[in-house]
């Protein structure tokens, strides 16, 4: 390491740019800032030595460096900025609401671009490999950089002294010179600057007068902020920290609720959807404007249950119930860490059918008698008055023609058709064969005596839930308050310097401040008043 | 000069932690990313996970549990009425149950279905004799994650999963299967 000794005798690290006490330039290092011989001096990072690029030696270093680079930083920013644009082109895979695989989804629905789309992952961005290495980089890139221009600007406005070499104050942007002032004006400019709430540092007649220091720290507060964020989103990788999960349960229905580790239990009493009353004079003119209902409010009752004993998966589990209460779409009902929201439903899933059995010959179809089927779990015989006895022989809950063989594609009473066997007092060995469905109801030997019809039927409605748990919020919180926090210091708050620097003759002034030249320039203003100090110049204005 | 060699070692050192730090991190996102979908699916070589299911063909037996038949080898079928290839691989595996069961192998079929009535009439119809069970509530086809129908796992004597079989089987894969999880005599 090189280290650099300014003439005023202060060692700096090398790389400097400005001497960290008296901020004279040093010589062959004013490229880094881009400063030039007759321009005013750039103040970024007041001139420190940020990451030594000679220090470009061993991997690490490289790597650092690399990381350590705003420019690289914004590369990345606005890569990941195009990549998530491009990711809303066409659907996110999550939520395209296709039953067809993702891999054959894209191709179908956007031909060679949803090929491409696919392939490059952009179709689960946020899960792609690619994508996540982006957003780490830009994390690595947050803290490198910040420690690498934190550490030295925090170490120069620590060493900088009162005394400053004359080039430095020359070339700020405020500069004026004052060759009458006497000992009393610039005692009036002290007190003056104290009145503004300045800090005033004194070395051998020289003045530093400074504010708002904090205000540097702002950005760095708020990429600390950033980081803490990132750390929570990567905890949802962890399922004791986040689970996001979802459920359909029947009315009447009780059902382990995933994600808990089959503790907690849920039953579903009854789901409902309430729209507005299109009568109510207070709704009538925008229900009429909207068109068609309008709904009010979907809505579960359901109640909670914890498990109490050890029971083995597929047991019926021991249940003490917890909890009861409405879940509404945004008011979850809440056990433990984990919320459950209302999230979808269907509506009118069959749940019995009550069939009436009559004399096929009658033209009234006078009742015999009726029998009611749990479409759920049929039992397997009915017993009728007058002797009629009646056997399931076969049941489709959810019933379709395939190659000419009734058969059922699923397990739920969406379609439901039977295959009755009628035996009658007459005939107690020998069945009448009756096929009954929804909108069927054939006699397949063409002589049945009876006829089994439909009669009514009950439904009940699905519904559809959400599970999550999310443990990261209140580090998500803390992150985004941090970096407003930062956002704040660095926005609302200024960090302005004024420097005196007494002459054989008077004495000069120069200001800098790191945003907001207005504010500083008013507190110049206020200061020089009733002194023989004449307002400093704006050297920037000068040139225009 | 001491000073400073000593300086640049300790900045080697911190930011080589630093980096391995944020690296290790890194590592743990695409990791927990990429094995977040397969992290609960059984996989061969893992225990087969206990449970407890109603009977709907055991004489004398209200519930099956699979620890029933510790130290055999179990072919743990999942089926339901409303699949065809299902319902063609049933009458295999009664065809092989009789001579397996004497050799220590067993087969147990979860069956998916919601009522017993159609389980019931399918038994009734092929003559089924090995024990047939219902998961009304779905928990152990969770348990198991069986996405598609039909799904078979074979478990060795000392209940570890050998293979995972998604879809249909013939009768010549089904007995391959068996025989390499009947129990050594």
């Amino acid at each position: 390491m090189k280290n650099i000794t300014c003439e005023c005798g202060h060692v700096n690290p090398e790389g400097t740019v400005l001497c960290e006490a008296c901020g004279k330039p040093i010589e062959g290092n004013q490229h880094i800032n881009g400063n030039q011989p007759n321009k005013l001096l750039n103040m970024r990072y007041d001139g420190s030595a940020r990451r030594s690029q000679t220090y470009n030696k061993t991997f690490v270093d490289k790597i650092w460096n690399f990381f350590s680079s705003v420019k690289v930083g914004v590369w990345l920013i606005a890569l990941t900025l195009i990549a998530s644009a491009i990711g809303t082109i066409f659907p996110q895979e999550a939520n395209n609401q296709s039953p067809l695989p993702a891999n054959q989804y894209y191709e179908q629905n956007y031909g060679i671009a949803g090929k491409i789309y696919y392939q490059l992952g952009f179709h689960d961005l946020y899960g792609s490999w690619w994508y996540m290495l982006l957003v780490a980089s830009i994390g690595i890139s947050l803290v490198i950089a910040s420690l690498d221009r934190f550490v030295p600007l925090y170490r120069a406005l620590k060493k900088q002294k009162p005394k400053r070499h004359e080039t430095f104050l020359t070339k700020q942007r405020l500069f004026g010179q004052a060759d009458q002032a006497t000992e009393e004006d610039k005692e009036a400019l002290v007190q003056g600057l104290k009145k503004q709430r300045y800090k005033v540092y004194e070395q051998d007649g020289h003045i530093l007068a400074e504010k708002g220091r904090f205000a540097r720290w702002g950005p760095y507060v708020n990429h600390i902020g950033l980081i803490i964020f990132l750390i929570g989103t990567l905890l949802r990788f962890v399922p004791a920290m986040y689970i996001d999960e979802s459920m359909w349960v029947r009315e009447g229905e009780t059902k382990q609720i995933p994600g808990t580790d089959r503790q907690y239990y849920i039953k579903n009493e009854d789901f409902f959807v309430e729209t507005y009353d299109k009568d109510d004079p207070r709704y009538q003119e925008a229900i009429e404007e909207q068109g068609g209902t309008v709904v009010k409010n979907y809505q579960t009752n359901a109640v909670l249950y914890e498990r109490t004993d050890e029971a083995l998966p597929g047991s019926e589990p021991e249940l003490k119930k917890i909890k009861e209460g409405a879940i509404q779409v945004n008011r979850p009902i809440k056990v433990d860490q984990f919320a459950l929201y209302q999230t979808t439903y269907q509506l009118d899933e069959f749940k019995t059918m009550t069939f009436k059995i009559h004399e096929k010959s009658d033209e009234d179809e006078k009742e015999l008698d009726t029998f009611t089927v749990d479409l759920v779990d049929p039992k397997p015989e009915y017993n009728l008055e007058n002797g009629i006895r009646i056997t399931v022989d076969n049941y489709f809950p959810e019933f379709e023609m395939q190659n000419g063989e009734p058969t059922s594609v699923s397990k739920y009473p969406k379609n439901p058709a039977f295959v009755f066997n009628i035996f009658t007092p007459d005939n107690p060995d020998k069945p009448e064969v009756s096929f009954v469905g929804i909108g069927a109801n054939l006699d397949p030997s063409g002589e049945n005596q009876y006829k089994v019809g439909l009669k009514d039927f009950e439904t009940r409605d699905v519904t559809g839930l959400t599970i999550t748990k999310d443990l990261t919020l209140p580090i998500l919180g803390l992150g985004g308050l941090i970096f407003m926090i930062g956002v704040i210091q660095g926005m609302y708050w200024n960090h302005r310097r004024i420097w005196i620097h007494p002459r054989e003759e008077g004495v000069w002034i120069a200001g800098h401040t790191n945003k907001n030249w207005f504010g500083i320039k008013r507190d110049l203003e206020k200061i020089v008043e009733g002194t023989n100090v004449p307002m400093v110049t704006d050297q920037n204005e000068l040139k225009e | 000069m001491a000073n400073k060699t000593n300086k640049k070692k300790k900045r080697l050192i911190f930011r080589s932690v630093m980096l391995t730090v944020m690296l290790a991190a890194v590592a743990f996102a695409l990791y927990s990313n990429f094995t977040e979908d397969k992290k609960d699916i059984l996989q061969v070589g893992d225990e087969a996970p206990n449970f407890k299911l109603k009977t709907i063909n055991v004489e004398d037996k209200e519930a099956l549990t699979l620890d029933h038949f510790e130290g055999k080898g179990v072919m743990l079928n999942f089926w339901a009425d409303y699949c065809p290839p299902c319902k063609e691989e049933m009458p295999y595996m009664q065809q092989l149950y009789p001579e397996y069961k004497k050799k220590g192998v067993e087969i147990l079929a979860v069956n998916l279905d919601q009522g017993e009535l159609v389980v019931e009439n399918f038994i009734d119809t092929h003559d089924l004799t090995f024990p047939i069970v219902q998961d009304k509530s779905g928990q152990v086809m969770e348990l198991y994650d069986v996405g598609s129908l039909p799904a078979t796992y074979f478990i060795g004597p000392d209940g570890e999963i050998e293979h995972k079989v998604i879809g249909a089987l013939t009768l010549d894969k089904i007995e391959g299967y068996l025989q390499e999880i009947t129990p050594e005599s």
